[in-house]
């Protein structure tokens, strides 16, 4: 009795729809203000694209929010907002560098797989009802990871495009099965790590001021450094290489807290990649690249530093406030809607346009970090932190690489460049983390009787 | 288009963008601010003055008070998240008391009841006078010794 009638006064988070629906159009509106103002600039007129392509993402994001209210009702507010913002950007600069003349682009064709993403998407959130499943699915998602990390290296099966065998060919597409291994795999890790993490976080003798594992703890961190170095030497893919092997060190961290175990990977990727350095000569190219891109010689040779300077360059010319959408030169900056769109829009919006993506990408992982703490169980809350690091360590890894900061290595900007697989597994992860974020969200079920031993509770 | 147009358009998207991402922020704000409650009941408002983040439900605890050993007189306002106690930096109730572990034991709510667990430390933890083998629900003004401190929750 004292429950029932006192359980109305305890604060309940607010499911926050009408903010989510308000903002999704917010962002719908932003897109379809882009697309016009590429049009204004390019032809001087409103292009005829812009309803199909706004009223198609629209309708689009539509559905996914009819299929979130209904099948995740507490999740959070602004995760679907923020992604369709970032995709509707990619899609108008895509559809602004193929009105510039690249015959690769294609909006048409991404808008399609954004609309494959999004029926991915709703598919995820009405199958998985409930994300625990994953956790039983631990070892078996770890096998589908290697075995479509690995499937690129079959012969028959793999393909080799731009220097790199990370490509399989299925006959009608071309997928990369990466993207969808680094979500398998991060399902893995969470399970693995849920199951393990009090042997690594607590066995380990005190060296100096940090606690050092036992050399036998050393195994599965051993294990993931081979498989990336053979992800880097094999399929010669720097980028995935590093985001696997930095997402598994982060979430030991997240598991067990401890300093030390981000040591030692840091440690063990730097030996790596200068052995490999050493001993590759794609490594070396990208390592010389790197330290010198000014140089004229490189900036010549083919696969040199060319792109990557076209890419500061388009950044410099940019400025402050950018050239504006349609009056920029995406066309020099080679792949410029795929591994480069973020210098393209950098050139046309700016350090403001840019910093505003930025932040939105920062808001896309803090609302993940943030369903990561309120989550009650230790596999989601794993699960939460590795899906939502993932993200960023992506962006970091490829904005750093176009602005030089790191070494470039070939990586999607996670929505906005084109490409159907990495848009299909990035939505798969935004499923994954608003079903977890429904879950975190939800208020606990309430007792509807208070006595006795068994009790009734109201789901 | 003339320059002039083509640069306010230029202009008015940046500042649209940037009003997405500060209206963004303004919907998660409650994290920075603490819980929104959903169309104010009247219960809670009245509640409110008090004891903005505490369950203002009846019969539950609000908060661990330490009532032996060197931390006497600390007291913890209990909230949703579990509480730990041990020796370890990161423990809510840090102790530095030789017979107490580095994570000693957790304090968690389930259902309205605060649970008690023994995280497998050495010198054990007591519930009144009866060691702590299991999660038990501890009711309240029930002390729990670990090592020489001393806390009870209270109202």
């Amino acid at each position: 009795m004292a429950v029932t009638t006192s359980g109305s006064a305890v604060p309940m988070p607010a499911k926050r729809r009408g903010a989510q629906l308000a903002m999704l159009a917010f962002a719908v509106a932003i897109v379809m203000g882009a697309y016009a103002s590429v049009g204004l600039a390019v032809d001087g007129r409103i292009p005829a694209g812009m309803l199909t392509y706004g009223l198609g993402l629209g309708g689009l994001v539509l559905a996914a929010y009819l299929v979130l209210a209904k099948f995740a009702p507490w999740a959070d507010p602004l995760i679907l907002p923020l992604v369709t913002l970032v995709n509707g950007i990619g899609l108008v600069m895509i559809y602004r560098i193929e009105t510039g003349g690249s015959k690769l682009a294609s909006a048409s064709t991404q808008l399609l797989w954004t609309g494959v993403g999004i029926v991915m998407f709703s598919v995820t959130l009405i199958v998985l009802r409930d994300h625990r499943a994953l956790q039983r699915m631990t070892y078996t998602a770890g096998f589908a990871g290697l075995l479509l990390l690995i499937s690129p290296l079959i012969p028959g099966l793999g393909q080799t495009l731009n220097g790199a065998r990370i490509w399989i060919s299925l006959g009608f597409a071309n997928l990369q099965p990466s993207e969808f291994a680094k979500l398998a795999l991060v399902v893995f890790f969470a399970g693995y790590l849920v199951a393990k993490r009090d042997v690594l976080a607590l066995a380990g003798r005190r060296l100096l001021f940090i606690d050092l594992p036992r050399a036998r703890d050393l195994g599965p961190v051993l294990i993931t450094w081979a498989v990336s170095l053979g992800v880097l030497v094999l399929q010669r893919d720097l980028g995935s290489s590093l985001l696997l092997f930095g997402t598994f060190i982060a979430m030991l961290y997240i598991a067990t807290q401890r300093t030390s175990w981000v040591l030692i990977g840091i440690l063990l990727f730097v030996g790596g990649a200068m052995l490999a350095g050493l001993l590759f000569d794609h490594v070396a190219a990208r390592f010389e690249v790197y330290l010198n891109p000014e140089d004229p010689e490189l900036f010549y040779k083919f696969g040199g530093s060319a792109q990557l300077m076209e890419g500061l360059f388009a950044m410099g010319t940019g400025g402050v406030l950018g050239t504006g959408l349609g009056q920029g030169h995406p066309q020099l900056i080679p792949l410029s809607f795929s591994d480069f769109i973020f210098a393209a829009t950098g050139e046309e919006l700016g350090l403001t346009g840019l910093m505003a993506l930025l932040l939105v990408y920062a808001l896309i992982v803090e609302r993940g970090l943030r369903t990561s703490l309120a989550a009650r169980d230790p596999f989601s809350k794993l699960l939460a932190g590795g899906l939502s690091f993932i993200l960023a360590w992506q962006v970091f890894i490829i904005v750093g690489g176009v602005t030089n900061l790191i070494p470039l290595t070939g990586l999607v900007t996670p929505f906005m460049s084109q490409g159907g697989s990495a848009l299909l597994a990035n939505w798969i992860l935004i499923a994954l983390l608003v079903r977890m974020s429904d879950s975190a969200r939800r208020p606990p079920p309430q007792a509807i009787q208070d006595e006795g031993m068994t009790q009734v509770f109201q789901r | 288009m003339s320059e002039l147009t083509l640069l306010l358009i230029r202009l008015a998207f940046l500042a649209v963008l940037w009003f997405f991402v500060i209206a963004a922020v303004g919907v998660i704000r409650t994290d920075l601010f603490g819980p929104r409650t959903a169309t104010a009941p009247k219960a809670a408002k009245a509640a409110k003055p008090h004891k903005p983040v505490a369950k203002p439900r009846k019969g539950e605890p609000r908060q661990m008070v330490v009532t032996g050993g060197p931390l006497q007189g600390t007291i913890i306002t209990l909230s949703e998240t579990p509480i730990t106690i041990g020796r370890a930096n990161d423990a809510t109730l840090v102790l530095s008391d030789d017979y107490a572990s580095s994570r000693h034991a957790r304090l968690f709510p389930q259902d309205g009841q605060w649970i008690v667990e023994d995280l497998g430390s050495t010198n054990g933890t007591y519930l009144d006078r009866s060691k702590v083998t299991r999660p038990t629900p501890v009711p309240l003004g029930v002390p729990i010794r670990i090592g020489k401190t001393v806390i009870e929750l209270r109202k």
